[in-house]
C-alpha cells in the first residue's frame, strides 16, 4: 500500500498540473470536483458481459453506447481520461464470480455498467455488493433481482415486470391470439419472464414447454406447439434458440405470431432465422433509436450503423458512473452519488427508486420486417 | 400420456431423423473402437469441420431459396462431397498427427484418450477463433462472410424449403424428413456391405478380430487403420449434410453434444457393432422425443441417459453385443 502511494503522489501532482492547463480557456467541465484532495486520474469504468459467445451481440451493442459516453467524456476532460475495462463473461453465470472478483480487485475500477445478462447478474452481484462496488445493469430484466437487498444494484430500464405484462397485452389486444403457446428456456432470464406472460394470459393458454440452452434440435416442442393448433408462440430465451426454433416451427408449418422479448433483439436472430423471422414480434423495454435523435446520430458517425438494443442504455448507465468520475467520486462515494441522480439521459429521465429500479420505465414493440428489426410504436 | 398417443406418428418420425443423424456419427466412434479399442473423441470435431464445409460451399456457390430440382440436386450434391471430403481429411489428420506416434510409441490406451481429449478441443478453438486466424494472414476481409462472428451459429443458406409429401396421423411428413431418414439408412447398408464384402472390409474385421494373425496374414495394419478413420470420416461428413439439412445451422461446438450423443448411441446399440450403431442411434432419437413428450422437453436428456443406465444393466454390451468381428463372423 505504501509503495502505490509514493507512486501515485507524483502521478497526482502531475495529472493536477496538467488538469489546471487543461481548465483554462473557459472550459466548464466539473474536473477539480467536490472531494477537495488531488485528483485521481487513470480511473477506469466495467463493461460487464458476453462480448464474445454466442450472445455476444447483446454485450457489443452495450459496450459500444459505453465506449461513446467514454469517447463524450474523455473529450472534455483530456487530462484525466478514463479507460475501459471489459470483463467478457460470455453470458455465462458460471463465469461470473471470477471476473466480478477481478474487477473488484482491479482498484482502478469504480464502478460497473453490466452484467448484461440476469443469470450471471444473480451471479456477481453478491460479490459487488460485499465490495460496494457500483453495478448499473443496462440490461437485466429479471424482477426478482431488484429484491436481494443489494445496495449497489441499479437498474438503467423497466424489467420484466413490466415487459412481461407488455409482452401478454400485445398478445392479448394486438396479435388477437385465443390459443397462445408459452416457451422458456429455462433460463434466469427466460424463465421469469416467461412466467409472467402464462400468468397474464391466464386460461387461454394451451400448452406450455421447456427447452435448453444450447439445444439445436426442437422437434418435441414443434411438434407439441402444433398439435396444440396454437395462433401464436411466446418464447423466453436468446436467440440463438429462437432462430432455430422459429425456423423448425415455420418448417412445421406453423402460421402463427411468434412473440419474444429483448433477448432476441439482435441481428443475429435474423441472420440465423432468415425468412422464418419475418413478421416476429419483439418487445423490449429498451428505447427506439429516434427517440433520441442526438445520440443515434452520435452513434452512427462512430460505428456506422444505428443505436441497437440497450446501446442507449449502455450510454446512459456509463453516463451516470462517469459524471460521478467527473465529481470526483471514488468506488465507495459512488454509492450515494449514483443513488441520488436525477438527471435526463437519451433513453430516460434517470432517477432510480429505494430498490434501484428505474423510476421511468417504458416497453416498447418491434417488428420484423424485410430482414430489419424496425420499431412500431410504445406498448401503452 | 394422450399427448404421446396423439402425436406418435410426427414424434416419430422427427425421432428417427435425428435419430439416424446420431447413427452416422456413432459409426465413426464405433468403427474406430472396433479396430483400436479407442474412443475417438476427437470425432465430434470431425462431424464440425464436416458441416461447416457443407456450409461454405454453399455459400461460394451462391445457393438461394426457390432453386429449381436440378439446381437444388446439385447444391445437396455438393454438399455432401464438401463435407464427406472436410470430414474424411480432418479424420485421416487426426489419426495421422493425434494417435500414429502414440501407437509406434506403445503408449497405454489412456495415453491416446487424452491425446484424443486434446485433438478435439484444439480442433475446435480452431474454428472457433478461424475470424483471428485469418486477420494473421491478412485474409479476414477476403474470407469476411465465412469467419465473421466465428463463435456464432453459422446458417445453411435455405435451399429447401421443406413441403408436406404425405401425412400420417395428422402429420405432414415432409420431403427433408423422408430424405434424411431414407438418405442415412442407405448410407449406412452402403457401409455395412463395404465391410462384409469388400477386400478392405475383410481386411478391418481381421485386424478387428484379431491384429496379429491378420498381421501374420499380410494385412497391412496401418493402411486398414486409415481406411478405419477416413470411412467413419466420410460418415460424419454425410451426418453433417442430413443435420444440417434439418436444422439449419452449426456451430464450432456443435460437436460437443452431439459427439456425447452419438456416442451414448453406439454404447447403447453395442460398441464396436455397426448394425448396433444404426440401432443404438435410432433408439436414442425415438427416446428423446417421446421422453420429451412424456415428461417435458427440459428432461429429453434425463431420459435419454436412465434409458443408457437400465439397457446397460441388463444387457452390458449394448443391445447387440459388441465387437465388429464377432457380429460379422
Amino acid at each position: 500500500m505504501r509503495s502505490t502511494l509514493k507512486l501515485a503522489v507524483p502521478f497526482a501532482v502531475a495529472a493536477l498540473a496538467l488538469g489546471a492547463c487543461g481548465t483554462k480557456g473557459g472550459d466548464t467541465t466539473p474536473a477539480a470536483g467536490g472531494s477537495g484532495g488531488a485528483k485521481v486520474c487513470d480511473q477506469k469504468i466495467g463493461m460487464f458481459g458476453a462480448l464474445t459467445g454466442p450472445n455476444a451481440n447483446l454485450g457489443i451493442y452495450i459496450q459500444n453506447g459505453v465506449n461513446l459516453a467514454l469517447d463524450d467524456y474523455n473529450a472534455k476532460h483530456a487530462d484525466c481520461k478514463v479507460a475501459l475495462a471489459n470483463y467478457d463473461s460470455q453470458g455465462d453465470p458460471t463465469q461470473a464470480p471470477a471476473l466480478a472478483k477481478s474487477a473488484i480487485d482491479d482498484k482502478k475500477v469504480v464502478g460497473i455498467v453490466g452484467p448484461a445478462f440476469s443469470g450471471e447478474s444473480k451471479a456477481a452481484y453478491p460479490l459487488f455488493n460485499e465490495a460496494s462496488m457500483v453495478a448499473i445493469t443496462p440490461s437485466a430484466t429479471n424482477p426478482a433481482l431488484a429484491d436481494n437487498g443489494w445496495k449497489v444494484f441499479f437498474r438503467a430500464l423497466g424489467n420484466d415486470a413490466t415487459q412481461g405484462p407488455a409482452a401478454a397485452k400485445y398478445i392479448k389486444d394486438t396479435v388477437k391470439s385465443t390459443k397462445p403457446f408459452v416457451i422458456d428456456d429455462a433460463s434466469e432470464y427466460g424463465k421469469g419472464l416467461a412466467d409472467i406472460v402464462r400468468k397474464d394470459l391466464g386460461t387461454s393458454v394451451v400448452g406450455n414447454d421447456t427447452v435448453q440452452v444450447k439445444q439445436t434440435d426442437f422437434s418435441a416442442t414443434v411438434t407439441k406447439v402444433t398439435a396444440s393448433g396454437a395462433d401464436a408462440v411466446f418464447y423466453g430465451g436468446y436467440s440463438p434458440e429462437a432462430a432455430l426454433l422459429i425456423k423448425q416451427l415455420r418448417d412445421a408449418g406453423f402460421k402463427g405470431t411468434f412473440v419474444v422479448a429483448d433477448g432476441v433483439k439482435d441481428q443475429s436472430y435474423i441472420d440465423n432465422a432468415k425468412a422464418a423471422a419475418e413478421g416476429t414480434i419483439i418487445t423490449c423495454p429498451c428505447v427506439p433509436p429516434d427517440v433520441a435523435p442526438e445520440f443515434q446520430k452520435a452513434y452512427k458517425a462512430k460505428f456506422k450503423e444505428d443505436p441497437n438494443t440497450y446501446s442507449g442504455e449502455g450510454y446512459d448507465a456509463a453516463t451516470i458512473l462517469l459524471d460521478g468520475i467527473g465529481e470526483g467520486k471514488d468506488r465507495a462515494s459512488m454509492l450515494d452519488y449514483v443513488k441520488n441522480f436525477d438527471k435526463k439521459g437519451v433513453t430516460k429521465q434517470l432517477k432510480f427508486d429505494a430498490k434501484g429500479e428505474s423510476a421511468d420505465v417504458k416497453v416498447f414493440a418491434y417488428k420484423v420486417e424485410d430482414g430489419k428489426i424496425v420499431s412500431v410504436g410504445e406498448i401503452k | 400420456m394422450q399427448f404421446l398417443i396423439d402425436n406418435f406418428a410426427a414424434l416419430t418420425v422427427t425421432g428417427l431423423a435425428i435419430g439416424a443423424v446420431y447413427s452416422l456419427i456413432a459409426l465413426g466412434y464405433t468403427f474406430v473402437y472396433g479396430v483400436l479399442r479407442l474412443i475417438n473423441f476427437a470425432h465430434s470435431e470431425v462431424f464440425m469441420y464436416g458441416s461447416f464445409a457443407a456450409v461454405w460451399v454453399v455459400m461460394v456457390i451462391g445457393g438461394h431459396p426457390g432453386g429449381s430440382i436440378g439446381q437444388v440436386i446439385f447444391w445437396v450434391a455438393l454438399m455432401f462431397v464438401a463435407a464427406m471430403a472436410m470430414s474424411g481429411l480432418v479424420a485421416v489428420l487426426i489419426e495421422r498427427v493425434a494417435y500414429r506416434p502414440l501407437r509406434k510409441r506403445n503408449a497405454p490406451p489412456l495415453i491416446a484418450l487424452i491425446s484424443a481429449i486434446g485433438a478435439s478441443f484444439v480442433l475446435s478453438e480452431t474454428m472457433g477463433l478461424r475470424e483471428k486466424i485469418a486477420g494473421w494472414f491478412g485474409l479476414d476481409d477476403t474470407l469476411r462472410p465465412y469467419v465473421n462472428n466465428s463463435r456464432n451459429n453459422v446458417p445453411l443458406p435455405s435451399i429447401i424449403k421443406p413441403q408436406g409429401v404425405f401425412s400420417i396421423q395428422g402429420y405432414e411428413v415432409t420431403n427433408v424428413d423422408i430424405f434424411v431418414i431414407v438418405g442415412a439408412i442407405a448410407m449406412m447398408i452402403m457401409l455395412d456391405q463395404f465391410v462384409s464384402r469388400s477386400r478392405l472390409g475383410r481386411g478391418i474385421r481381421a485386424v478387428a478380430m484379431d491384429p496379429e494373425a491378420a498381421a501374420l496374414m499380410g494385412v497391412n495394419r496401418d493402411r486398414v487403420i486409415r481406411v478405419t478413420f477416413l470411412v467413419g470420416g466420410v460418415m460424419a461428413g454425410a451426418a453433417a449434410v442430413f443435420y444440417l439439412l434439418k436444422i439449419g445451422s452449426t456451430r464450432y461446438d456443435v460437436g460437443f453434444i452431439l459427439g456425447v450423443k452419438a456416442f451414448t448411441a453406439a454404447v447403447l446399440g453395442g460398441i464396436g457393432n455397426l448394425r448396433g450403431a444404426l440401432l443404438g442411434g435410432i433408439v436414442l432419437g425415438l427416446a428423446e422425443n417421446y421422453g420429451s413428450a412424456l415428461v417435458g422437453t427440459e428432461w429429453k436428456d434425463v431420459v435419454a441417459f436412465v434409458l443408457l443406465v437400465v439397457i446397460l444393466l441388463f444387457r452390458p454390451t449394448g443391445l447387440l453385443g459388441e465387437s465388429l468381428g464377432k457380429a460379422r463372423a
